[in-house]
């Protein structure tokens, strides 16, 4: 198969290794945070601190439990056994044919449990393990047995959690980051579901070697997925009304690596719109995004670096953007300059697309009008190219769609609301989630047309 | 299609020229994927229209027929296609195209396997994510649909991506030749538990496979089977809600006394009385509003994905 030397790309890699940015789902995506995986970086669950130095090396996907070791507490890969999950699947089809079994008797007065608190340390000082503890306390619940097979599932589940909690290791993907933001920080990315994301980049036919404009204004998730798509040809080029460039703080939860950090560039739009190359305001603009990330304007310190020092979830993140720096920052002399996503446009692209164009248009502005931004960078897009505008209000697209009819700009002109629904599937007891999101954003879409009344330029 | 040939690549320069694949737009759901030839012409409701007429212009033009109706010629891409392409089975929509690519974590560079090819909507699109270095291995167990999907991925310019296999993908499993080189595997097949197992042995450690079912109770047997090798199983349902939008010059509600709210309660009785209190004003200024396209595509399918469980 010629196909398998591509496995190199490190985009693609399936192992991790020092310095990657991982998703740590805890208990079965009850907790998800990106975490950097470096000999000091650690994870606090309940109220320990757990090194994640194992997890360097290991391949996503590999699930761990937490463990006492010698050096306190420590998280330890586990690997599934082909019994163990024979085990599970007798359970669940025990749970079909246990239908006799109610909760008419069940009186909930808090006294089913005999293990006290002070018990379960007692056992803890022993060194016994989380599902040891779970076992006791099972052996211990007067009702327990009364449960019916599901619900004594629930049980068993509930208290593994708390007492026995498991860390999958995922990859930061665009499906997984999307809905990693969705479900904690909506609002950070303009409650832009991972349905709706992945219509954008349908809709804008971002493939390999695409020039892709985005107005990026939810903390360069777009920008990211675009990115992504793209593994390192064309372009994905941020653009910005006034000196500041739109955060591009999500970038870095992906694995990029610099191949695909060189590819994702900014441009002030009256850049883009000067008639000539060359014609912009000097070199005074490069130093923006690094002073974005470092108000204190220390250009060779990096948010990268910060992190290869002191662990950064996502929460540590936040604090790093929204409050001061953290002192961190002036530590790091690194001694290889990694290539930053959201350098200022390379001058030879710049001219590259004012003569051609762009081959797509992504535009996600939740606070802006569509119809303001999309008249302003429309022209910079190809003849017959595909474009495609977020909004979490319906009525900013509609009047965009109206207007871009009226002024003939635009064809195949269509808003649509996507729509999802999870279903739980268990023998007998499938439905659909009780709780599901209401509402994952409105998409506009449309393709440019040749306007011989007003051409281009 | 894609943009891996770099003098097809759009661009305000770009000109039709002989040979090329053009989508001929008339209206948002009447598109056609026309081959230009110098000497061909095209009929339609319109009048008739001559390739060499479109020779030397811009994509996204709008071009004339000897009657003067009009259409545009739009470039190809792979939702448009989908549109266009002839329908040798029921086909997949962006929708689901567009989740399935997302879930399965495609990047270029990846290896997918896919059955049944049926009309190559969604192989398209697997290839569009997996250019210009990764490929797709389709398969279909009827002959003459996987000849008709090997001619269309030639005319698409897709061939170098896309290897389309005659096989019975329930029945025998994936080749064994593929074993351990998937990212990523897709399953369209009346009774894809018969196929888990095989693609199971195809994935690497942590791909991700996705069954497409229309029926729940064809989900409900993949998910049993799913169990035993892999972890991650989540069934889901997609759908999509278009609206209709217009602009409509609203009669402004001017009640003779006031707000129109005061006139709420006693609405009912005074019914004859009515029209002198809303009075018809037509200084208002025309709204754009949006309202939800009456029908809509109801069901598809159901979208199981799950991961193969890391062992070593």
């Amino acid at each position: 198969m010629s196909t398998i030397e591509h496995e190199n790309s490190s985009q693609n890699r399936r192992i991790t290794w020092e310095g990657c940015s991982v998703l740590l789902d805890i208990n079965d995506g009850d907790r998800l945070l990106f975490s950097r995986l470096t000999a000091g970086s650690i994870v606090k669950i309940g109220n320990k601190n757990y090194p994640l130095q194992p997890l360097i090396g290991c391949p996503f996907g590999s699930l761990f439990q937490v463990e006492n070791g010698i050096n306190g507490p420590c998280l330890s890969r586990v690997i599934p056994t082909p019994e163990a999950n024979n085990n599970t699947e007798d359970k669940r089809e025990g749970a079909v044919k246990d239908e006799s079994r109610d909760n008419r008797a069940l009186i909930d007065n808090n006294t089913a449990q005999t293990l006290t608190g002070e018990d379960i340390e007692g056992l803890r000082r022993q060194g016994a393990s989380g599902n040891e503890i779970v076992e006791a306390l099972i052996a211990n619940s007067a009702t327990f047995e009364n449960k019916t097979a599901f619900s004594q599932e629930k049980y068993r589940l509930k208290k593994q959690k708390k007492y026995a909690p498991k860390v999958l290791l995922r990859r930061p993907f665009a499906r997984s980051v999307c809905d990693t933001y969705f479900k904690k920080y909506p609002a950070r990315i303009g409650f832009l579901r991972v349905d709706t994301l992945s219509l954008l980049l349908s809709f804008a036919n971002v493939t390999a070697q695409s020039d892709v404009l985005v107005v990026d204004m939810i903390g360069g998730l777009i920008t990211g997925a675009v990115a992504e798509r793209l593994g390192g040809t064309g372009y994905v080029c941020n653009t910005y009304r006034g000196d500041s460039p739109h955060s591009l703080e999500i970038v870095r939860m992906f694995n990029f690596g610099d191949e695909i950090n060189r590819r994702i560039v900014r441009l002030p739009l009256t850049e883009l719109s000067a008639s000539h190359v060359g014609d912009s305001k000097g070199n005074g603009h490069l130093q923006v995004a690094d002073s974005i990330e470092n108000p204190s304007n220390q250009s060779d310190v990096t948010l990268s670096s910060i992190q290869s020092d002191q662990p950064v979830s996502m929460e540590a993140t936040t604090v790093a953007s929204e409050d001061e720096k953290p002192d961190t920052v002036t530590v790091v002399a690194k001694v290889h300059k990694a290539v930053q996503p959201g350098e200022k446009a390379p001058e030879d692209a710049i001219k590259s697309w004012k003569e051609n164009g762009f081959s797509s248009l992504i535009i996600a502005a939740p606070d802006a009008d569509a119809w303001n931004i999309v008249k302003e960078v429309l022209p910079f897009l190809s003849f017959s190219a595909p474009f495609v505008i977020y909004h979490q209000y319906l009525q900013p697209l509609a009047t965009c769609m109206h207007n871009l009819q009226v002024e003939k700009m635009a064809i195949g002109l269509q808003i649509t609301e996507p729509w999802l629904r999870e279903y739980q599937v268990l023998p007998s007891r499938t439905h659909p989630h009780m709780q599901m999101s209401a509402s994952g954003g409105y998409v506009l879409s449309g393709t440019k047309i040749y306007n011989e009344d007003q051409p281009n330029k | 299609m894609l943009l891996t040939d770099s003098t097809k690549k759009l661009s305000f320069n770009r000109k039709i020229s002989d040979g090329d694949l053009v989508i001929v737009y008339e209206k948002h759901d009447t598109m056609k994927a026309v081959k230009v030839s110098e000497k061909s012409v095209l009929e339609n409701r319109f009048g008739v229209f001559k390739h060499s007429d479109w020779i030397g212009k811009p994509f996204g033009c709008k071009v004339s027929s000897h009657k003067g109706g009009f259409v545009y010629l739009l470039a190809p891409t792979p939702e448009l296609w989908t549109l266009v392409l002839s329908h040798r089975t029921q086909i997949l929509y962006i929708a689901d195209i567009s989740f399935v690519v997302m879930y399965l974590e495609l990047i270029p560079g990846c290896v997918v396997l896919e059955s049944g090819t049926g009309s190559g909507s969604l192989t398209t699109s697997l290839a569009r994510a997996i250019a210009p270095m990764g490929h797709v291995y389709t398969f279909d167990f009827h002959e003459q649909r996987a000849e008709a999907a090997r001619a269309d991925f030639e005319k698409t310019g897709l061939s170098s991506l896309v290897t389309v296999g005659v096989r019975d993908i329930q029945g025998e499993g994936f080749p064994k030749d593929l074993v351990g080189v998937a990212d990523a595997v897709f399953l369209d097949l009346p009774q894809p538990w018969l196929a888990i197992p095989s693609a199971g042995e195809m994935l690497k450690p942590d791909g991700v496979l996705c069954s497409f079912s229309p029926c729940i109770e064809q989900v409900q047997r993949s998910s049993e089977t799913l169990t035993s090798k892999f972890t991650d199983i989540r069934t889901f349902e997609v759908l999509l809600r278009t609206y209709e939008v217009r602009e409509v010059k609203m009669d402004q509600c001017q009640s003779e006394e006031g707000t129109p709210g005061s006139h709420r309660p006693s609405k009912r009785k005074h019914r004859a009385s009515e029209a002198s209190h809303w009075q018809q004003d037509s200084s208002g200024s025309p709204v754009v509003m949006a309202r939800p396209s009456s029908e809509a595509r109801g069901h598809t399918g159901y979208l199981t994905f799950a991961r193969l469980r890391c062992v070593e």
